[in-house]
């Protein structure tokens, strides 16, 4: 039954070769076309058993295999990690495709320049607290007002989500400004500073639900939400960092004019280029997604061997040495910074691995960095926990001790998947599962925090 | 007699999970095998075999390796775990109840005409 491969003769093999190259642009299917080639050979080879010229059973092999076309878009569907780096399968004609990228721009440039005129409409509608103070605790705490609404429209529009869903995500957002505002939070409070972090958290689920088009039970949108997240963060950096010099050099033409400029830089360049700034870079990632490698998965690469080192030094010393780690008030945050970077390590990662893939090294160093922070996160827990009624129970420390429980209970969990994974006793989708399943965990916590907090602690 | 495509796709999982339980197993063997085992009557596309097995390899229940062909080709070759054994029984039970459940109304039918 095996075959000679000469015995097909240069032409047929030109012919694959030439289809090989074809299935290679796909990148749906590129990392699969040896058992695609492997498979075409052996139906070549039994067809010309059969008596069949070595040209047509080449074309009959490539017929039964397949339209590319459709194939290309059931290996989409199994390979989503794979699709999420170039557009969606091409099935649309060109000219349909240029009108539909023409519209996007212009719809995602109008809704940046909405969000941006958004921050100055309280203002220009006469809102203006006398006490300086009273107004900036009004802007900071509705800051996630004058642009999610935006960036979850977009998505909307993109994804072409029904009128009822569309009415969910509104009316998600006016009752969470309606709720937030009716509080009686005091400016610059503890309570205050707390709902300002968290809010953006618990509206998180808004914007994943906008993002899937309303399918946010699926596990692989959730999956594309998280990767988008991440490059949303760096496009968003990019842009800022230019935003910097462009606002400095504003600033020096009007002085080279005897203006002063700096209230323009402050009231409206800054807020308001922010906020555009924000659905701008969600428009590039969703555009660029062909062009550029995804960047996250990139650092996550660069930065897990440091902080794992960074870890490991850490244990080395405090057992070398016999220091306990000194408990301040604010060390507690420190901890917590730390889970969530080695969470963002971990999720970033995970959304770019290749799920069939056999376990590696970095699997092996991603473990090993799972169980540093957690063991390095116990102490500090024990330490805290030694001296918790002598510090009292402010809202910052609750908080900080429920952060820390939840990132807790991830990272032990995703290590037990981990382990499992590396031991050859269950698969790496079962980790990848967990991880979009826990996505909505983040979000209810950051919701207590915001609403049940401020009464909780007297508002204080 | 060609089988539906919503049949075809249904039976897709039992059938690969089965065929991997006689033993390790390729692509093109295993559709050989399919096409064996039904005559003919089965028809898949040969192509979309494939993101089935790696749907199966991503959730667990088969393993994947790359080895050689008898002509030194890489060919990559499949083999059940033992999380597809449980879901292979699980199915098989599925199954058999269906049939059953379908061979207790066949009987009380009259015989179709014309089967062919």
């Amino acid at each position: 039954m095996e075959e000679a491969e000469s015995a097909l003769g240069r032409d047929v093999e030109e012919r694959i070769a030439t289809w090989r190259t074809y299935l290679r642009r796909r990148r749906t299917m590129a990392a699969d076309s040896d058992e695609l080639e492997d498979h075409l050979r052996s139906q070549v080879a039994a067809l010309v058993e059969a008596g069949l010229s070595s040209d047509e059973a080449f074309l009959v092999a490539v017929r039964r295999l397949g339209e590319l076309d459709a194939l290309t878009q059931e290996f989409a569907r199994e390979h989503s990690e794979r699709l999420w780096k170039q557009l969606v399968a091409p099935t649309v004609p060109e000219v349909e495709r240029s009108r539909r990228r023409r519209q996007e721009s212009l719809t995602a440039l109008g809704l940046a320049v909405a969000a941006a005129v958004a921050v100055k409409v309280p203002a220009l509608l006469g809102f203006e607290p006398a006490v300086q103070e009273e107004m900036e605790a009004f802007y900071v705490l509705n800051a996630s007002f004058f642009v999610l609404p935006f960036l979850a429209g977009y998505f909307a529009w993109k994804r072409g989500m029904s009128r009822a869903r569309c009415a969910w995500a509104a009316a998600a957002f006016v009752a969470a400004a309606a709720t937030v505002n009716a509080l009686p939070l005091r400016p610059a409070s503890m309570t205050m500073v707390l709902a300002v972090i968290h809010l953006p958290i618990a509206l998180l689920v808004v914007i994943g639900f906008a993002y899937s088009g309303g399918n946010w039970k699926d596990h692989d949108q959730r999956m594309n939400f998280i990767r988008f997240s991440g490059e949303l963060v760096i496009y968003f950096v990019l842009i800022a960092l230019g935003g910097g010099p462009l606002t400095a050099i504003t600033m020096f033409l009007f002085m080279a004019v005897g203006l002063e400029a700096e209230w323009l830089a402050q009231e409206w360049i800054l807020p308001c280029g922010a906020a555009g700034a924000i659905i701008v870079a969600a428009w590039l990632v969703e555009a660029k997604q062909s062009v550029v490698e995804n960047m996250a998965p990139v650092l996550t690469r660069v930065f897990t061997p440091l902080l794992t080192a960074v870890l490991l030094a850490f244990l080395g010393t405090m057992i070398w040495t016999g220091n306990p780690i000194s408990i301040d008030r604010e060390v507690l945050i420190g901890f917590d910074l730390m889970l969530a970077l080695v969470l963002g390590l971990l999720l970033y990662s995970v959304s770019a691995r290749d799920p069939r893939a056999a376990p590696n090294a970095f699997d092996a160093l991603q473990l090993t960095l799972l169980v540093c922070a957690l063991v390095v996160n116990a102490i500090a827990l024990t330490a805290i926990a030694a001296r918790i009624s002598e510090f009292g129970f402010s809202a910052n420390k609750v908080a900080a001790l429920g952060e820390n429980l939840v990132l807790l209970v991830n990272l032990s969990w995703s290590a037990w998947l981990y382990t499992r994974f590396l031991r050859g006793e269950g698969p790496f989708d079962a980790l990848a599962r967990w991880q979009t399943a826990y996505l909505p965990v983040y979000s209810a916590w950051a919701a207590i925090v915001v609403v049940a907090f401020p009464p909780l602690f007297g508002f204080v | 007699m060609n089988i539906g495509k919503d049949l075809v796709a249904a039976s897709a999982v039992p059938l690969v999970l089965a065929i991997l339980a006689e033993g390790e197993s390729y692509g093109y063997a295993i559709l050989k095998r399919v096409s064996e085992l039904s005559g003919g009557r089965l028809v898949w596309t040969d192509g979309m075999l494939y993101p089935v097995l790696h749907r199966l390899e991503r959730l667990g229940r088969i393993k994947g390796r790359w080895g050689r062909s008898g002509s030194g080709r890489r060919r990559k070759y499949y083999r059940l775990t033992e999380n597809g054994r449980g879901q292979l029984a699980e199915q098989r039970q599925q199954w058999q109840a269906v049939d059953a459940t379908l061979r207790g109304i066949w009987g009380a039918l009259p015989e179709p005409d014309g089967t062919a």
